[in-house]
């Protein structure tokens, strides 16, 4: 219930600064900081609660952009319809990857995700409708009435999405699945011995946290005006995606959504003042800072010295 | 002897070139206590694997109450009856003593968590873990951690549970605790299939012993006969 009335009052927050007279840039930036909200709750359901790390979140936020470029183009479909296509294309994939690399473990199933992003670029450079290797300039349609411009759409649309992403991996997390995850990350043996269906969960882990990164990405395009296949399987989401909830703590939906938000308005910042090389370098010296020092991210912190002060 | 409960027939395993059983047939009446004895690496952990499925035998079958079970996954065994602890404690390291027993009682018995505590707490107190039940693995003591591999085995309701050298680097008292936590299982009409290197523990709780050396059967028998057999002094002494 609570839950529910903080998720309300950020929609509705989020859609009067979306048509107030704020300066552009910060809708630009924020879509950015949301974008990585819903990448790292999607990377948690399978890399956090399940233990099984993910490096292939390009290749799904990437199959979410193309996905949307081509009903774009092609049927020159809403927006609203692009995403859940996206969604639908990335849990798709979720389902293809989990099949092929679920049996994995560890290290091995980290590799074979990270094929997954070249497959998926090479196959998007050589395909001539979506603009190969030198893009697609896509034209935006008008901003809808309420909103002065496309980008405070998107900013509130990415909200929603954000708000829908972390709904689901808190329901996840507190649900049957989750106590199930939490047992296959412990031990995947005892976990079976249990009566814990492990493939079919991880499976179901894995579509679901591949569906939420299709649909991130695919506002993505609109966002740009632009699709090439460099940026849009860049490693740094990968990056990005698995740094914030390690940073913000893996084991609670708040933690990525904790990290997300500071990792990543860290970066726009340091992006606009500084450089937007050191922006990567940030991730770097911000999640060696946390494996080091405080290796459950900032929940896990918090928890211990909560614990150590109530003795 | 009554209606066999398991039944393992021709079962065999290859690691590669390396033959870990080879043809073994046993049967498993309901309710029996049942020693499985022998020496290191004669591939007992190995039969329990492919019973409990974490294994998949090349060759043979296995009948569980009455059922194929030989390609089920071991998930699919544990909802069917077939429990196991681990000879490596393997605990649910992120959750509470407790929570651990919820994971069966959730998969396999479908409670409700309320209704799962109370009962995974009846199970504590049975087992004389009650007041370790907030407690997480790494706050326990080894004896305790074996106890929990129990408990937890026991979560899921079973008709058959493998203890897997629940009692290897116990101390004395420990190991008649254990002893007695698995008589009053077995009491309760489980049926106990018993790994063990401890003899005396062996051979006072169960009924029937099998001996394995190199992944055959070498002999079969009540405890007195076992311990007079030529075979199996020869495979634990050599000579």
């Amino acid at each position: 219930m609570k839950f529910w009335l903080v998720a309300l009052v950020i929609v509705l927050a989020a859609a009067g600064v979306a048509v107030s007279r704020i300066n552009e840039y910060v809708f630009f930036a924020a879509f950015v900081v949301l974008t990585y909200v819903v990448l790292a709750t999607a990377w948690n359901i399978l890399g956090g609660y399940a233990g099984y790390v993910n490096f292939g979140t390009p290749a799904f936020f990437g199959v979410g952009a193309y996905t949307a470029v081509v009903l774009f183009k092609w049927l020159g479909a809403p927006l609203a319809v692009q995403i859940a296509a996206g969604a639908v294309m990335g849990g798709l994939l979720g389902f293809g990857v989990g099949m092929l690399t679920l049996r994995l473990r560890g290290i091995f199933f980290a590799i074979a995700t990270v094929a997954v992003i070249f497959i998926m670029e090479t196959l998007m450079i050589n395909w001539r409708y979506v603009g190969g290797a030198t893009g697609l300039q896509l034209l935006r349609p008008e901003a809808m009435a309420p909103f002065g411009s496309y980008t405070r759409m998107l900013f509130l649309v990415m909200t929603l999405m954000a708000v829908a992403a972390v709904a689901l991996a808190r329901y996840v997390q507190t649900s049957w699945i989750g106590r199930g995850l939490r047992a296959i990350r412990d031990s995947e043996e005892a976990a079976e011995a249990s009566g814990v269906p492990t493939l079919r969960l991880k499976l179901v882990a894995c579509v679901l946290s591949g569906a939420l990164m299709g649909a991130a990405g695919a506002p993505m395009p609109m966002y740009l005006s632009f699709i090439e296949p460099a940026s849009t399987f860049s490693l740094n989401y990968a990056i990005g995606a698995l740094a914030a909830p390690m940073i913000g703590g893996t084991t609670h939906w708040l933690g990525p959504v904790i990290g997300a938000l500071l990792l990543v308005t860290i970066q726009q910042i340091v992006t606009v003042t500084i450089s937007s090389e050191i922006n990567v370098l940030v991730v770097g010296v911000l999640l060696v800072a946390f494996v080091v020092l405080a290796p459950d991210g900032i929940l896990g912190f918090f928890k211990r010295w909560l614990r150590a002060s109530s003795r | 002897m009554a209606e066999s409960l398991l039944k393992v027939s021709g079962v065999s395993k290859h690691f590669g070139g390396f033959t870990a059983l080879s043809d073994v047939s046993l049967e498993i009446a309901a309710g029996e206590r049942f020693g499985l004895i022998g020496p290191n690496g004669s591939g007992k952990t190995t039969l329990i694997n492919c019973i409990s499925g974490l294994l998949r035998n090349d060759a043979g079958q296995i009948i569980f109450n009455g059922k194929q079970i030989t390609r089920l996954p071991p998930y699919q065994r544990t909802r069917l009856g077939i429990a196991r602890s681990f000879q490596v404690p393997r605990p649910f390291h992120t959750m509470s003593v407790l929570e651990n027993l919820l994971v069966p009682s959730a998969y396999v018995v479908h409670m409700k968590d309320a209704e799962g505590e109370a009962k995974a707490m009846e199970i504590l107190r049975s087992i004389g873990l009650a007041d370790k039940a907030g407690l997480y693995a790494n706050q326990l003591s080894q004896v305790e951690l074996r106890k929990l591999e129990l408990a937890r085995a026991m979560a899921a309701r079973p008709k058959l549970l493998i203890s897997d050298e629940a009692m290897a680097g116990l101390a004395g008292n420990e190991v008649d605790e254990v002893l007695q936590i698995l008589f009053k299982l077995n009491e309760t009409g489980i049926t106990i299939i018993m790994i063990e290197h401890i003899m005396q523990a062996v051979m006072r709780f169960s009924q029937r012993i099998v001996c394995l050396d190199a992944g055959r059967i070498i002999c079969e028998g009540t405890p007195a006969s076992i311990v007079q057999n030529v075979e199996v002094q020869k495979a634990y002494l050599g000579a």
